[in-house]
């Protein structure tokens, strides 16, 4: 009898790409219900948005380029980037944001550098900074939790479509009752001014850790990235780093002096910081390539994170972290290579 | 506004007048273009690019500006190679200069050889082996293809066979 | 009591599912004699065995048909009795894949008539060395490596590290080999250490191994010999390979393109140390072995003591024949194997498994998504490299990569395809890079010293024209200025007389 040949290994590799995508989605699921609960279906048409946008550029690019869309399509790579892109923007933005934020982070930080697996810089924070810097009025329009004690407008799923495709508020609403400084914003400027953290502290905003509500979606986060680690599909080094690179000089300055600084509960469970250890961070492509790579890379972006948020102009920095120390990644892969077995 | 514009665009042309400066006023040590040059060739020594000699070949294309497809033996990977190295447009092969290539040896007909020596003394590399009036013979893993031993040969006894291992 | 010695760290390796325990479920089948025999010359490392038999002889089982050739080699001897049909080139499985063989077809004649014993077990070790030579004793484990050249290694042996680590996927002959025959499986593993004058010898086996563990122990406790010990070593793929076994049981490394002999350590599989037990106790040189014949393509997968030179299609059809669907026969593990063209191909001394699998078994689909750059195949590479930079290196030629990565070390385990979620072949592409990097290197070789050779020859035509040169002034110097010529006379006269002077003188 006759068989057909093929080179070894025979045996099937263990996952593929589209699983591993799929994973990274199932891990935001439990974050995501809990912010839609408190902030509202902004979050929902963000990433619709963003994720048609990454689609259509996605394709258009790649005809442009002469290959096959089909294949590409499905590896579900671009359905990560607008999921990590509709988290980092504010729930109640115009429409053309996340639109925009996509072909940014498609188009310029993936496709022109040749496509999944080439990119230098991680594409959704690529996006996020082009468009945090090109428009902070609409970058900047967060709104509050909804908890019993804060004053908050609910707005219902089609006021909110409303606002984000045509920019009209229900009666007598207007954009600026409606958006308050978030917790980070707030301890910026309370620092700044020579109010104490413990003040601030007591504000209605915050809770146990954090801001209230965020601090809660920032525990879901960890928890689905509890999910990836135990599933294989992201490794400890960088988790680890990134929130050690954020927690000792937190806990370094806070101890030093308690009422000039944030608390390092603060800072582990605001903003981006949980989003950022176990999704942003992780993102393969433009991370280290080596164990030991990846534990500076991590510690590097949680301690610049750390310096812009208490010294830098921007109140939440890991954006601007993670593009940096992306750009240190080729120096650090060529540093940590491995002692190949049988060398000195 | 006009002042920071005037201030940064002056201060570009005067980097960029400095810098232009040091690049002719600074001597740039050379030295290193030849040998890397030469280490992309064959080094065969098969003078089919018309020069005498892979190295000097590698000094034409650093000062002389001459033409990188000039390798038989080299082919389009050397000429990639070598495009990329200088900066230069890739080209094709100019056929016309020969067929040496280092996948083939040279092999005497030893029936019709006349031991005239003559292809001994043309070879670059001391390959065939042979004394006056005896039989000569190539040895193959020493032969490079340069084929400069079969113009020489008066009965015309050498052929070019594949090389084998 | 038998001591265990205790693992250390294995770098890399990949938990893949075993897929033994169908083939484990019954004792080993034996006494199965085939209608036919194909005996290659050449299935070890080394050069091919010479016939000295001819067609239409009557052999009988154990019979001496070819004898070894310059070592490193093997003999070849008749599984059992019959006559030779044909000496032909066929297909075979030789330790580089699939190659033609030269091959005594014996048909068989199922009397199984034997040989007379040999003389007894000699006492010299060198004479030892040659029974074993003669006897056709190579390497079981896969890489067929001729017993005797390894057992004559000129490193003192430190330790003798027995291998029923087993770790590929499918494999089961040594597990088997190990719960029946335990106590002559570590007779051999004795005998193999006085050979080596080794103070110690291990003996390692899978942690999932129970029932060979327990059967080892039992024997080792009855041996008691104090050179003897047990480790347990864990259920990784390929924690079973020689250099894994070497740094999970010593921690030393031993560096590409070297033996563990060479730092002393020397590893037998347990199938040889069992062969050896059977060529000293009975006088049997190698005629068998144990073959996994398993997959979903086999209706009853089980081990069985083959007779060397049984067709493949022989031995499925003994074990129930094909189930449907089945699509790759692969000779070896799921990881290593050798997908096989067609089952005429003969079970050799490198046959440890047949795999008939099918659709479901195999990766199939040729699908590649561009690497993600995960790293997940850098985790689990045993010799540590980096394959998604190799990747890199290899598809864009760029020879100096290849080797600063390490290409030269790769042992081609499989482990990085199966950990890609891109499922890219790293594997097949590293071997085709080994291949462009060795031609590049022949060439680069050719090239350095062809420019050595010119400039040795530029050097000695220089010195010549110069020798004439300095040679022309001077006759010139002497032809022009009559004094000079005067002394020049003189001085060749006074020569010619010291020379006739000397040769004239008794002394």
């Amino acid at each position: 009898m006759r068989f057909e040949v093929a080179p070894a290994p025979h045996a099937r590799a263990l996952v593929g790409v589209p699983l591993v995508m799929r994973r990274v989605l199932y891990a935001l699921v439990p974050a995501a219900l809990c912010y839609i609960w408190f902030f509202g279906y902004g979050l929902l048409i963000n990433f619709a948005v963003a994720t048609a946008a990454a689609l259509l550029t996605e394709a258009t690019v790649l005809r442009l380029r002469g290959r096959g869309t089909r294949h590409a399509l499905r590896d579900g790579s671009a359905f990560v980037t607008a999921a990590l892109l509709a988290f980092a923007l504010p729930p109640l933005v115009p429409a053309w944001i996340p639109a925009l934020g996509s072909v940014v982070a498609i188009m310029l930080a993936k496709q022109l550098y040749g496509g999944l697996g080439k990119n230098l810089f991680n594409p959704a924070m690529v996006g996020y900074v082009f468009l945090l810097v090109s428009f902070p009025v609409e970058m900047t329009q967060w709104i509050p939790p909804r908890m019993g004690d804060i004053d908050y407008q609910h707005l219902s799923a089609v006021a909110n479509l409303n606002y984000a495709f045509t920019g009209r508020l229900p009666a007598a609403l207007d954009i600026d009752t409606l958006t308050r400084a978030t917790p980070l914003d707030l301890v910026k400027e309370g620092l700044r001014s020579a109010r104490t953290f413990d003040e601030l502290r007591a504000g209605s905003l915050f809770g146990d850790f954090g801001g209230r509500g965020w601090e809660w979606v920032a525990n879901l986060i960890a928890v689905g990235g509890l999910y990836l680690l135990y599933t294989g599909t992201i490794r400890w080094q960088i988790p680890v780093a990134l929130l050690a690179g954020l927690l000792v000089p937190a806990t370094g300055f806070y101890l030093v002096d308690a009422s000039r600084y944030a608390a390092p509960g603060f800072h582990l469970f605001s903003g981006a910081s949980m989003l950022a250890a176990f999704f942003i961070a992780t993102d393969p492509v433009s991370a280290a390539a080596t164990n030991r790579g990846r534990l500076i890379y991590g510690a590097g972006i949680g301690l610049l994170t750390y310096m812009i948020r208490t010294w830098g102009g921007y109140p939440d920095g890991v954006a601007f972290a993670v593009l940096l120390m992306n750009g240190a990644v080729p120096l650090i892969d060529r540093y940590t290579r491995p002692r190949i077995f049988g060398q000195s | 506004m006009l002042s920071a514009v005037v201030i940064l665009a002056g201060l570009a042309l005067a980097l960029t007048t400095l810098l232009i400066a040091a690049a002719r006023l600074v001597p740039s040590g050379d030295d290193g273009a030849v040998e890397a040059v030469e280490r992309v060739l064959p080094r065969i020594q098969c003078a089919q690019c018309g020069y005498p000699g892979c190295r000097a070949y590698a000094a034409a294309l650093v000062h002389d500006g001459a033409e990188i497809n000039r390798c038989p033996p080299g082919g389009a990977h050397t000429i990639a190679k070598l495009a990329e190295l200088l900066g230069r447009d890739e080209l094709a092969l100019d056929a016309s200069r020969g067929s040496a290539s280092l996948q083939r040896v040279a092999r005497i007909d030893e029936a019709e050889c006349i031991g005239c020596n003559l292809c001994a003394r043309a070879c670059p590399v001391d390959a065939i082996v042979g004394i006056p009036q005896a039989m000569h013979a190539v040895i193959a893993s020493h032969c490079t293809g340069c084929e400069l031993c079969l113009a020489p040969c008066p009965v015309d006894c050498i052929r070019m066979v594949a090389r084998r291992g | 009591m038998v001591d265990y010695v205790f693992e250390r760290h294995l770098s890399g390796g990949i938990h893949i599912p075993a897929n033994k325990d169908t083939s484990t479920a019954q004792p080993i089948r034996r006494g199965f004699i085939p209608a036919k025999l194909v005996l290659p010359l050449r299935q070890h490392r080394g050069s091919p065995a010479e016939a000295i038999v001819q067609v239409g002889d009557r052999v009988l089982r154990g019979e001496l048909i070819a004898r070894a050739g310059p070592p490193p080699s093997a003999a070849v001897h008749a599984s059992t009795s019959g006559w030779v049909r044909a000496i032909e080139d066929r297909l075979v499985l030789a330790g580089d894949g699939v190659q033609p063989s030269q091959c005594i077809v014996i048909e068989t004649d199922g009397r199984d008539e034997r040989e007379p014993p040999p003389a007894p077990w000699p006492a010299e070790r060198a004479a030892q060395l040659e029974r074993i030579r003669s006897a056709g004793l190579v390497g079981l484990g896969g890489a067929v490596f001729p017993t005797a050249e390894k057992l004559a290694t000129p490193v003192p042996c430190k330790t003798l590290i027995v291998n029923g680590a087993e770790c590929e996927p499918y494999i089961s002959c040594d597990d088997m080999l190990m719960r029946e025959r335990a106590a002559d499986v570590v007779a051999g593993a004795l005998l193999l250490t006085d050979l080596l004058a080794a103070p110690l010898c291990i003996i390692a086996i899978e942690r999932d191994k129970q029932r060979a563990e327990e059967a080892i122990e039992e024997a080792a406790k009855a041996v008691n010999d104090p050179r003897l010990k047990l480790a347990e070593v864990p259920t990784i793929y390929p924690a079973g390979g020689e250099r894994q076994l070497v740094e999970l049981l010593t921690g030393d490394e031993v560096p590409g393109g070297h033996y563990p002999s060479e730092i002393g350590y020397v590893c037998q599989n347990v199938g040889t140390a069992f062969a050896l037990l059977k060529l000293v106790r009975d006088g049997e040189p190698l005629l068998s072995r144990i073959v996994t014949v398993t997959g979903a393509g086999i209706r009853e997968p089980q081990n069985v003591e083959a007779l060397l030179g049984t067709p493949i299609a022989e031995l499925v059809e003994l074990c129930g024949g094909y189930n449907e669907g089945v699509l790759r026969l692969i000779a070896g593990g799921s990881m290593m194997g050798c997908a096989l063209p067609d089952d005429e191909v003969p079970i050799g001394k490198a046959s440890n498994c047949i795999i008939a699998a099918t659709e479901a078994e195999v990766r199939i689909d040729p699908t590649e998504w561009p690497c993600i750059r995960c790293g997940d195949c850098a985790v689990v590479c045993p010799p540590r490299l980096l394959p998604q930079e190799l990747l890199v290196a290899a598809h864009t030629a760029d020879f100096q990569a290849l080797n600063l990565f390490g290409l030269q070390d790769c042992i081609e385990c499989g482990c990085c395809d199966v950990a890609c979620p891109s499922h890219i072949s790293l594997t097949e592409r590293f071997r085709q890079a080994k291949r462009s990097l060795a031609m590049h290197d022949r060439q680069l070789k050719l090239a350095d010293e062809s420019e050595q050779r010119f400039e040795r020859r530029e050097r000695r035509i220089e010195e010549q024209r110069g020798r004439s040169a300095s040679l022309i002034d001077r006759l010139k110097g002497e032809a022009t200025d009559p004094d000079a010529r005067e002394a020049a006379i003189r001085a060749a006269v006074e020569r010619a007389t010291q020379r006739r002077d000397r040769s004239a003188d008794p002394e």
